[in-house]
């Protein structure tokens, strides 16, 4: 029982903290909590149906589907953290202010939350799928695997509850420094999912590896300990990483910043 | 704004480009899961080859291959199974575990070869 909890715990945890980063990141966006909660609706059904035909995509692309399959997902989100994160820069001020006026009806701004709904549906849905594969395989093993159910529920609820807690924490942010703070963060983030997504694509044979092992942190802080997994889910942490998945790292980083910085001085002039 | 449209085509023909320069799969190895315990348990490849793995999982549970070692993740449902590609590989040590199960680990040795360019 104890084995599954944890196995799902892990499944979710990254879906639940992406989740909770924006949620945070959108405060002042309204109708957030329904975007999202429609992103994790969508998602956990698309996770049912990657689950349902799992070999199909497997055996796509002469058997690199499923990298592909993920890296495309990966880069989605990248995609749209940064939108994200684009768009604040040039309303993150505006936000501010509106936060500190709370009585004050927020104004809606142009960002369609649609973005939002992106984020957690791609989120949910490459996680979950694992999770749904799993649950399902243990369902079909009969009722003496009912611990082993409730163990996996567990592991989500303490997979969910870590989402909370964290997004619980970035409300304790001061309100000045909050966009600051949170943008910084969904930076990180995106980096990190771009990382992973330069694994997958390598993992395709569609980019080299430019390096399979640029240095080895792994006994520094091993990747799979709880540290090395949180710290590899917030900030892209990899003890082992290729060439292409440092170039993937930073280049995003770079992109996103000169975007943020462009669509701050646009604003500046308008 | 600009930045929404996504040049996926763009992205899509640098992919293609690269693609063309990755190398050729030039060995095959077979790496099977029975009773959740991997068979075999030590794989020795090729040093600076480009091979593929095919993973073939006989059990009922459904598995993923992992090694933060090469940075491969691959789910692999029951009864069913998943190319991996890895290398070219130096030579050294490479653990994978199945992320489901992690009592079941193996490893990947790359002897280092003087005839290997």
């Amino acid at each position: 029982m104890f084995a599954t909890a944890i196995i799902l715990f892990r499944e979710v945890l990254e879906a639940s903290l992406v989740i909770a980063i924006i949620l945070g990141a959108s405060r002042s966006v309204p109708g957030r909590i329904r975007w999202v909660s429609g992103g994790i609706a969508l998602g956990v059904a698309g996770a049912a149906l990657v689950a349902i035909f799992a070999d199909r995509i497997n055996s796509a692309f002469s058997g690199s589907g499923q990298a592909l399959f993920n890296a495309i997902i990966l880069l989605a989100a990248v995609t749209m953290l940064g939108w994200h994160n684009v768009w604040m820069s040039t309303h993150g001020k505006k936000m501010t202010t509106d936060i500190k006026n709370l009585g004050e009806k927020i104004q809606r701004g142009s960002e369609p939350p649609v973005a939002l709904l992106v984020i957690s549906f791609v989120a949910v849905m490459r996680e979950g799928s694992e999770a749904v594969l799993f649950l399902w395989a243990i369902a079909a093993g009969g009722a003496h695997h009912i611990p082993m159910i409730s163990g996996g529920l567990l592991g989500i609820a303490a997979g969910a509850l870590s989402g909370f807690f964290l997004y619980r924490g970035l409300l304790r942010i001061p309100v000045k420094h909050f966009f600051t703070v949170t943008n910084f963060f969904i930076l990180l983030l995106a980096a990190g999912l771009a990382a992973q997504a330069a694994g997958f694509l390598n993992q395709a044979g569609l980019v080299p590896s430019l390096g399979n092992e640029v240095w080895d942190t792994s006994r520094l802080l091993n990747q799979t300990s709880i540290a090395g997994q949180l710290l590899h889910i917030l900030v892209g942490y990899t003890a082992r990483p290729m060439g292409i998945q440092i170039l993937f790292y930073l280049s995003t980083m770079l992109i996103l910043l000169l975007l943020m910085r462009l669509a701050r001085l646009s604003r500046k002039k308008a | 704004m600009t930045v929404r449209r996504m040049p996926i085509s763009g992205l899509l023909a640098l992919l293609v480009t690269c693609s063309l320069f990755t190398s050729k799969v030039s060995a095959s190895q077979i790496l099977e899961i029975k009773n959740q315990q991997f068979s075999p348990m030590k794989l020795t490849l090729p040093q600076n080859k480009k091979v593929k793995i095919t993973l073939k999982n006989n059990d009922n549970l459904p598995a993923e291959f992992e090694s933060t070692d090469l940075s491969r993740e691959i789910l692999v449902p029951g009864h069913s199974q998943v190319s991996i590609y890895v290398g070219p590989l130096d030579p050294g040590n490479y653990k994978f575990f199945n992320d489901f199960n992690q009592a079941a680990t193996g490893l990947i040795t790359v002897p280092s070869s003087a005839g290997a360019n």
